[in-house]
């Protein structure tokens, strides 16, 4: 397989670290004092909803129960997503210590890493690092020699569906039921994986919390804005040079990222995903942060040749077929979309129609019960709105040869 | 379907509950398992994880039904998806499905008569740097051209 390990740098994920220090310095510390030190570094999920970490496992921590759990969310299915797949390949010390971490933190005792069915060929190697980890004692029983320390790692693998990392979905294939989302609240910090109180957190998180308990809360929050601190990992695809994952500190422009890729001729950048929204040339100067253009890390490039159109019908078609169909808005809405783009394509469209599609596209971002259908209307809308003449008046002057 | 199969089918399935478990909680690496070897999760099969797990098996069906990667109708001995998704499509995706469907003489969906292989597409496969993607059964190959992914074909058994 060509997927060899490289050597990456990078100021925060890709920084020196050896295998099991953290945890060999977590089981002489405090629980609070690892939560204080995660409040300071002000870090946010990274799967791309960026809830406070610190928040999370206080309440989670602070939740009776005899039994808890920490999942970890490595059900990256986001189309051009694929830093998990990386930090899992070439850093699963930093994924795994960091779980450890978090069952110290929350008090859990049993962590499960969810696998995408995608990243099968992952599971061998991943189980075999596991048990590496449990001859080392960092997983087990009396972890590190701290009497009653005790913490394992399991590995469930999924099974192709997208709606699987929202949490709740997740959590419900977990327990053996069709991977549909459940209502919240109650949230799975106090009602989650078989009613226990669950932690569920992306493999980025808990990369950046072996970092950060490692080198403080304050080395952390340096980097980035004051707002989205810290580095993210953005999996860069499309028309570049040099698409791969990298490693930028929030708060860097999108010009200065396509400079970076060596991009050239750029039209669009679709961030954060099928379900992200997409900036035209003449937004270049945006930020990547939580407070100006949010993401889960997904940047798709696309040149001047590209016809947006297709762009667009690939993920409208993306979400018609990954709707779980539990809810009416998502179900019906993304079918709905999808063949409003179909006319557009066929020239068979009024705009009074288009205009109706937006309005529905508003609804489904409001009625439907999880982020797969709140978040699929997103490009829809921002695609039309920022390609109009592009893709309405093709007819007539369009450089797009339908 | 053999006595002596289903007595066999029945001892395998007993393994894997007795690997995970027996709650419903080990149903999806059950299924997976099972998925794994067989290429389907026959009738048969669901009746035995349900009747193992104590549920009843139109749950079984259920999920089942909801996961792309588990079918309960066979399929070709090797299934090829070829991801769908824009990074590939833009980088050829088209070009590398055409030759593989020209070369097995089947469409996206069907299973060659031989009944060697299942083309199928997928949804993004997570290898959108490294496009045009694909995976045979468990493996996954990066940076198709159509003479390289039908040459691929032609080492697997």
């Amino acid at each position: 397989m060509e997927l060899n390990k490289k050597k990456r740098t990078g100021p925060v994920i890709f920084s020196e670290y050896t295998r099991g220090d953290v945890v060999k310095k977590i089981v002489t510390m405090k629980r609070n004092d690892i939560l204080f030190e995660l409040k300071d570094s002000k870090l946010r999920g990274r799967g791309g909803a960026g809830f406070p970490l610190s928040t999370k496992w206080m309440l989670t921590s602070a939740a009776k129960s005899d039994e808890k759990f920490l999942v970890c969310n490595a059900d990256e299915g986001e189309p051009g997503t694929f830093k998990d797949r990386v930090l899992l390949i070439e850093y699963p010390e930093l994924v795994f210590d960091g779980m450890v971490v978090g069952g110290y933190t929350i008090g859990a005792q049993k962590g499960i890493v969810y696998l995408r069915g995608e990243y099968e060929y992952l599971l061998k190697p991943l189980e075999d690092y596991l048990d590496e980890m449990r001859k080392d004692n960092l997983l087990g029983k009396n972890i590190a020699g701290r009497k009653g320390f005790d913490f394992d790692i399991n590995i469930v693998l999924g099974s192709g569906a997208y709606v699987c990392g929202e949490e709740t979905a997740l959590i419900e294939s977990l327990e053996g039921h069709r991977g549909e989302p459940r209502n919240r609240p109650p949230y799975p910090i106090n009602t989650g994986f078989l009613g226990r109180p669950t932690s569920v957190n992306n493999v980025e998180t808990l990369a950046a919390v072996t970092h950060i308990v490692m080198k403080g809360g304050a080395w952390f929050a340096k980097f980035g804005t004051s707002k989205s601190t810290g580095s993210k990992l953005f999996s860069v695809s499309g028309d570049c040079d040099k698409p791969g994952v990298y490693e930028l500190p929030w708060g860097t422009k999108i010009s200065e990222l396509l400079k970076i890729v060596g991009a050239r001729d750029t039209k669009a950048v679709q961030i954060g995903g099928a379900s992200g929204f997409c900036i035209p040339k003449s937004q270049f100067s945006k930020t990547l942060a939580y407070e100006d253009v949010s993401t889960g890390g997904s940047v798709k490039i696309f040149n001047e040749s590209r016809d947006m159109l297709k762009v667009l019908k690939n993920f409208m078609e993306f979400f018609a077929d990954e709707s779980c169909g539990q809810c009416t808005p998502c179900r019906m809405g993304n079918v709905k979309l999808l063949e409003g783009i179909e006319m557009i394509e066929k020239g068979q469209y009024t705009f009074s129609h288009i205009n109706k599609l937006k309005d529905l596209g508003k609804t489904m971002q409001l009625a439907s019960k999880c982020g797969l259908g709140q978040s699929s209307p997103n490009p829809f809308i921002s695609i039309l709105e920022n390609f109009n003449d592009e893709i309405f008046n093709r007819g007539n002057g369009g450089t797009n040869d339908r | 379907m053999l006595v002596a199969e289903k007595n066999a089918l029945s001892e395998e399935i007993e393994s894997y509950v007795e690997k995970y478990g027996n709650d419903r909680s080990a149903l999806l690496m059950i299924l997976h398992e099972i998925q794994k070897k067989h290429r389907h999760i026959s009738d048969f099969a669901q009746q035995e994880v349900a009747r193992l797990l104590n549920i009843h098996p139109v749950e079984v069906y259920s999920v089942i039904s909801f996961f792309a990667f588990l079918n309960s109708n066979p399929k070709g001995r090797n299934l090829i998806r070829v991801c769908q998704t824009i990074s590939c499509d833009m980088q050829g995706k088209s070009g590398v499905v055409q030759a593989i469907e020209r070369e097995l003489r089947i469409k996206i969906g069907e299973t060659t008569k031989d009944n060697k292989f299942t083309l199928e597409y997928a949804n993004c496969l997570g290898l959108c740097d490294m496009g045009p993607a694909m995976a045979i059964n468990d493996q996954v190959f990066l940076k198709l051209t159509p003479e390289k992914a039908v040459e691929l074909l032609s080492k697997v058994k």
